[in-house]
């Protein structure tokens, strides 16, 4: 079973050599790219259950033993991710397939995007499943360097010039990402996570906390953290729709993961846990704060994306076993829904010739169905019951009030505050966009929207509401999953099966 | 790294200081070009830092040396990794550079759009969010109450 493990990184890669053979052909290409996507759902639906029923899978590669060899690890936060993505990038890929002509009356080099894009999911996948501090960053890198050729394509002015921005922050985080990792060899002399978590435990607590502040400040970079994420809504909503939905959708929680990773099984104990809710609640409120006064459709939803960042880093910051559990149940609902609003963004903009609220309105009445593709995941995201965003954070706020003390209050207070204003936000672009008197920035609008790409989004709409109602044997694999990253010894003992510290 | 030195020497923490201080100080230029020596400094900075995290000995390799004197290996080949990095996105950076000198006729990196669009507002003294509500009801005719639909008179002949 543990041969499973390396699949969702090599056949993504593998899959990219080979689109990049056929990029004569558009047509295999297209199937090609399909297989390898779909593939990696089924063996990632597969791990999750295997990591449910028994533990950890792991696998060494090479077949060096672990400290030594680098491992892969599929506990079951990790199969969880992998699964979700696989999913989402499933969905993107056919939606970008039914956009057709890729881009539209541009010359962008549309034959570059399925290699690229696969080698993106590769290395979004060896990030999740990487048991190795230095796999972990070189996952980074291969999911970065595929975001830079995405964010850039087609080579236009506005696209270089957002891209630039995005291509010198992410280097930036890149490089003091890779210092953390020189500086913790440094300290430990390891580098394998299992390994790690037994000595950084034994270090100096002054030692401990530096190496733990640089990793989170990498990490912040790329999760979009408050003071950390002005790059974020300048650069992601000029990339085409596509692009655009998946980064929103998984770029931002890959970071996410390894703060949730770091600091539950590097640096347990909540050393930094007043300064993450700190920086938590300013990211809620500032970020939702951003949504509110803006005039796009996409760079409202690169705000909304910011601001509920802000949830995942509260739950981290708990710490307990409901905060974390939170924290999980919240990645994987926001993965789905802000993929799916962007996607819908996109309809949108083929639709009624610009995301630009000034210029369109009365859409609702245009195009019905498009009206209840984005009302679905607007409401759900922000929070109206029965949907999971409402279960999400009311799992975040019970942890926080479980809590007690006048900080997670606090942050209670702030969640609750950014709930009402994203609804305030879904419900304005709902009231200009989608009511009104009918208005269009094109004067010839396509007669109907290729079926691939409703139907790519109507099955993201789905996903949302499928976590709806699964949302008890969701919460179930979260807080077992939640359970195993508190104790850490699930994960040490089947990384290293002889020295459990 | 010298051979049996103690601990790593004064001279590379300084040059790892000197080459992050110079790059930082680059990172903060307006021309992408500069942001790019930057980047390169930093990077070779942050490699060097990794370089001195290991023990420094002879070469590792088996034969060749005693145990105690090998140099930690694994720092060496993580510096490659990182070097090859480095490497493949400071040529991406250039060719982005040369993109953007290319269709704007600069490479300066602008303010964000979120400041330009404060700037002009504030210019032309306005207040942020416009109300984009528009119209009342009657700017619209499918909210106001329908009148009656008028019937046609038929004809004869139309009625077959």
């Amino acid at each position: 079973m543990s041969a499973l493990v390396p699949l969702p990184v090599v056949v993504p890669l593998l899959g990219a050599a080979l689109t990049l053979l056929l990029s004569g052909r558009p047509r295999l290409q297209r199937w090609v790219s399909v297989l390898c996507l779909s593939s990696v759902l089924v063996v990632a639906a597969v791990l999750l259950v295997q990591a449910y029923r028994f533990g950890p899978v792991v696998v060494q590669v090479g077949g060096w033993p672990a400290p030594v060899g680098i491992v892969l690890v599929a506990d079951q936060l990790a199969a969880l991710m992998v699964l979700v993505s696989s999913a989402v990038t499933l969905c993107v890929l056919l939606y970008s397939i039914g956009q057709g002509r890729g881009e539209t009356g541009e010359t962008a080099p549309v034959s570059i995007f399925h290699p690229t894009y696969l080698v993106l999911t590769a290395g979004v996948t060896n990030a999740f499943l990487a048991g190795d501090l230095f796999n972990l960053f070189v996952g980074f890198e291969i999911l970065l360097a595929a975001s830079f050729v995405l964010i850039t394509l087609g080579g236009t002015e506005v696209r270089l010039r957002t891209g630039s921005t995005y291509v010198v922050v992410s280097i930036l985080s890149s490089l003091l990402f890779l210092s953390a990792v020189g500086l913790v060899y440094a300290a430990t002399g390891t580098l394998n996570m299992a390994q790690l978590a037994g000595r950084l435990d034994a270090l100096p607590s002054g030692v401990r906390l530096t190496l733990q502040l640089t990793l989170l400040l990498a990490f912040g970079i790329k999760a979009a953290v408050f003071p950390l994420s002005a790059w974020l809504p300048d650069s992601y909503p000029t990339a085409p729709a596509p692009v655009t939905a998946v980064f929103a959708g998984l770029l931002t929680k890959v970071g996410v993961y390894a703060i949730i990773r770091t600091e539950t099984l590097l640096f347990p104990g909540g050393q930094v846990a007043t300064l993450l809710m700190v920086v938590a609640g300013l990211t809620m409120v500032v970020g939702i704060l951003g949504a509110v006064a803006q005039s796009d459709l996409k760079r409202l939803l690169s705000f909304t994306l910011v601001s509920h960042i802000g949830y995942m880093i509260f739950g981290v910051a708990l710490s307990s076993v409901a905060g974390l559990s939170g924290a999980i149940f919240y990645v994987v609902h926001h993965i789905t829904i802000q993929t799916t609003l962007f996607l819908v963004a996109g309809l949108v903009e083929e639709r009624a010739g610009s995301t630009d609220l000034r210029r369109i309105g009365g859409l609702a009445r245009i195009a019905p169905m498009l009206g209840v593709l984005f009302f679905v995941p607007a409401m759900n995201l922000a929070g109206i019951p029965p949907f999971s965003g409402f279960l999400g954070k009311l799992g975040l706020l019970q942890a926080g009030v479980a809590a007690g003390g006048t900080l997670p209050a606090v942050l209670v207070a702030a969640g609750t505050l950014t709930s009402l204003l994203t609804l305030y936000a879904a419900s304005r672009v709902w009231n200009i966009a989608f009511w009104r008197e009918p208005r269009l920035a094109t004067a010839t609008p396509p007669a109907r929207l290729p079926g691939l790409m409703v139907g790519a989004t109507t099955a993201l709409v789905a996903l949302g509401v499928l976590f709806t109602l699964l949302a008890g044997p969701l919460f179930q694999v979260t807080a077992d999953a939640a359970t195993d990253l508190r104790e850490r010894t699930p994960y040490v003992r089947a990384v290293l099966p002889r020295d459990v510290p | 790294m010298t051979r049996g030195a103690a601990g790593p020497t004064l001279v590379l923490v300084l040059a790892v200081g000197v080459l992050v201080a110079a790059g930082v100080t680059l990172l903060l230029e307006r021309s992408l070009t500069r942001i790019l020596l930057g980047i390169i400094l930093l990077g070779n900075g942050v490699n060097l830092l990794i370089l001195l995290g290991g023990r420094a000995g002879a070469a590792p390799l088996v034969g060749s040396t005693s145990q105690g004197e090998m140099s930690d290996a694994l720092p060496q080949a993580m510096v490659l990794t990182a070097v090859v990095i480095t490497f493949g996105l400071t040529a991406f950076l250039l060719a982005v550079a040369y993109r953007s000198w290319y269709t704007s006729g600069d490479d300066e990196v602008q303010d964000d759009l979120e400041d330009r669009q404060i700037v002009r507002l504030a210019e032309s003294n306005e207040v942020s969010t416009a109300d984009l509500g528009g119209e009342g009801p009657n700017g619209d005719p499918e909210q106001v109450d329908p009148e009656p639909a008028r019937r046609r008179l038929r004809r004869d002949g139309e009625t077959q």
